[in-house]
């Protein structure tokens, strides 16, 4: 009788703290979320998204940087993903040293938690300065795709690793060579891992503001985007770093809060996108 | 007996590592018949099966000894075209296996792969194929959806049809039928009953009504060994070596 009470005495214990942490996590995040929404969505027009900063015409706009945002995530994905994808098949279906693929495997796996300042030191010290790039769009694209390459090599190993063996025998058994095998049934099977390490990679080069801070520049300001060697040598900032330069430098706060509802939404509709296509492309 | 042999093996030896797998293996395959395989788990059945279109070689540290020829041409020769001896050596698998795509595309894939891509001829090789497999009937109107939406048996006589598009010598049928209820293998040995007019048939099974019911030669492996190799009847009514009759009585398996 006792014993009976203590245990549902624990068990309603138990249950309250398991349900006071959920409940303190779901405000933890609403009140960020409304914090930021309250602040910086009064501030979201139709001018500022498509407009640049002018003190002569007293107008306030980010364009330039949503411009920066949208190049590097698509330069660093033009060249992480046939990059990423390629090392990931060659590890999972070429190599023969399978130390050597380890060995790799174990390095990527590394190289995804080190924090991102490094990789930004990395990229000045390599691209900015051995290379000559200086602080350009390309510098921080580049230094980008070190960073996101082990995810996306990750993702695809995962799933180029679920693709039955039975698919690989059947297309050797009907004649193909390994590359026609790979490119016709396995890479094919495999696209839903590939499309979701993308979506991850667009996310991480969206979130990321130490890297592009000291690769990439901080100017505010429209650049020539007419050619394609414009954008790669433009020097600008990209929303994150918009965000620091307004919010450190210039303690322009109304505009880092909008800039920062931006991303939020940006990121949630990048998640979305992850879930629908994992979902889409597995009904297949 | 004056049949002529398409696959020859002699003293063949094969190694997974250290294991050996296959012991001094001599037999004379018949062109145009039914060869059905059988004997125990792990007594080097399917490991034969798959060096005829050297499907082994999928596996790391494997290592043959001895002589396997299909019309006189060393299989395991160096430098042999390995794709050019599957095209001639079809296979269909265990456990059915389309590819996630088209019915079409999936009949169309061995061809495509050998550098078909006259639209016409393919549309041909696709509805003969499956004219073959018994199959045409039942997919002619959904030939554009997924080979993924048929039952096991339908995929199975796809997989038949997909292997028979490449217009292969020999046919190799690894325990095709296990993974399939009753009905659909009752279709598919009908099946390969017809096929045998056109194709050399090598497969193995673990069922040996089945291998009487359609079989013409039948050879029983037992640790690696040939331990005999007849006609299926005979070997079934009169086996020569005590083993066979063992196995057959069903006294082990």
């Amino acid at each position: 009788m006792d014993a009976n009470l203590s245990r549902r005495a624990w068990n309603l214990l138990a249950k309250l703290a398991l349900w006071l942490s959920a409940a303190a996590t779901c405000a933890l995040l609403l009140v960020v979320i409304g914090y930021i929404f309250l602040r910086g969505a009064p501030g979201l027009s139709w001018e500022l998204l498509t407009t640049q900063e002018s003190i002569l015409r007293g107008t306030m706009g980010i364009l330039p940087s949503i411009l920066n945002t949208l190049y590097v995530v698509l330069v660093s994905l033009a060249l992480v993903l046939p990059l990423g994808v390629g090392a990931a098949v060659y590890l999972t279906e070429y190599a023969k040293n399978r130390r050597l693929a380890w060995a790799v495997e174990f390095a990527a796996e590394t190289l995804s938690g080190i924090p991102s300042i490094l990789y930004a030191l990395v990229g000045v010290i390599l691209f900015c300065n051995a290379l000559g790039l200086q602080k350009t769009l390309l510098a921080g694209s580049l230094t980008l795709v070190i960073m996101t390459l082990p995810t996306v090599i990750r993702t695809t190993q995962e799933s180029l690793r679920t693709v039955p063996r039975s698919y690989r025998e059947g297309a050797l058994g009907l004649g193909a060579g390994k590359w026609r095998a790979i490119r016709t049934v396995v890479l094919p099977s495999s696209v839903d891992g590939i499309v979701t390490g993308c979506i991850l990679t667009v996310g991480r080069v969206v979130g990321e503001s130490a890297v592009l801070m000291y690769t990439a520049g901080l100017s505010t300001a429209m650049q020539d985007f007419s050619t394609i060697q414009g954008i790669l040598r433009a020097s600008g900032s990209t929303l994150t770093v918009a965000l620091y330069v307004y919010a450190k430098e210039r303690a322009d706060f109304a505009i880092a809060f909008t800039i920062a509802t931006l991303l939020l939404l940006l990121t949630g509709l990048i998640h979305l996108a992850a879930y629908l296509a994992g979902r889409l492309l597995r009904r297949r | 007996m004056a049949e002529q042999a398409i696959l020859s093996a002699r003293d063949l030896d094969f190694f997974y590592g250290a294991a050996q797998a296959l012991r001094h293996i001599t037999l004379d395959i018949p062109a145009g018949r039914v060869t059905a395989l059988i004997g125990p788990s792990g007594c080097g059945k399917s490991t034969f099966l798959r060096t005829i279109n050297r499907m082994n070689d999928l596996v790391p540290g494997t290592r043959m000894a001895g002589s396997l020829t299909f019309q006189g041409q060393e299989i395991y020769a160096p430098g042999l075209d390995v794709t050019a001896l599957r095209r001639r050596v079809g296979m269909v698998f265990q456990k059915p296996n389309p590819f996630p795509m088209s019915i079409y595309d999936n009949v169309a894939y061995g061809p495509r792969t050998h550098g078909e891509r006259r639209r016409a001829r393919l549309d041909e090789l696709v509805e003969t194929s499956l004219r073959a497999a018994a199959i045409w009937e039942e997919v002619r109107d959904r030939l554009k959806k997924s080979a993924l939406g048929l039952s096991g048996g339908q995929q199975q006589r796809l997989c038949i049809a997909r292997a028979l598009a490449v217009e292969p010598e020999v046919l190799l049928m690894d325990e095709a039928t296990s993974a399939l209820d009753p009905i659909s293998t009752a279709r598919i040995e009908d099946l390969i009953g017809s096929l045998k007019e056109r194709y050399t048939i090598v497969m193995v099974t673990h069922n040996m009504q089945q291998a009487l019911r359609v079989s013409d030669r039948t050879a029983f492996f037992l640790s690696g060994e040939l331990v005999e190799f007849s006609p299926t009847e005979r070997l079934f009514s009169m086996p020569r070596d005590q083993r066979t009759e063992d196995y057959i009585t069903g006294r082990f398996g």
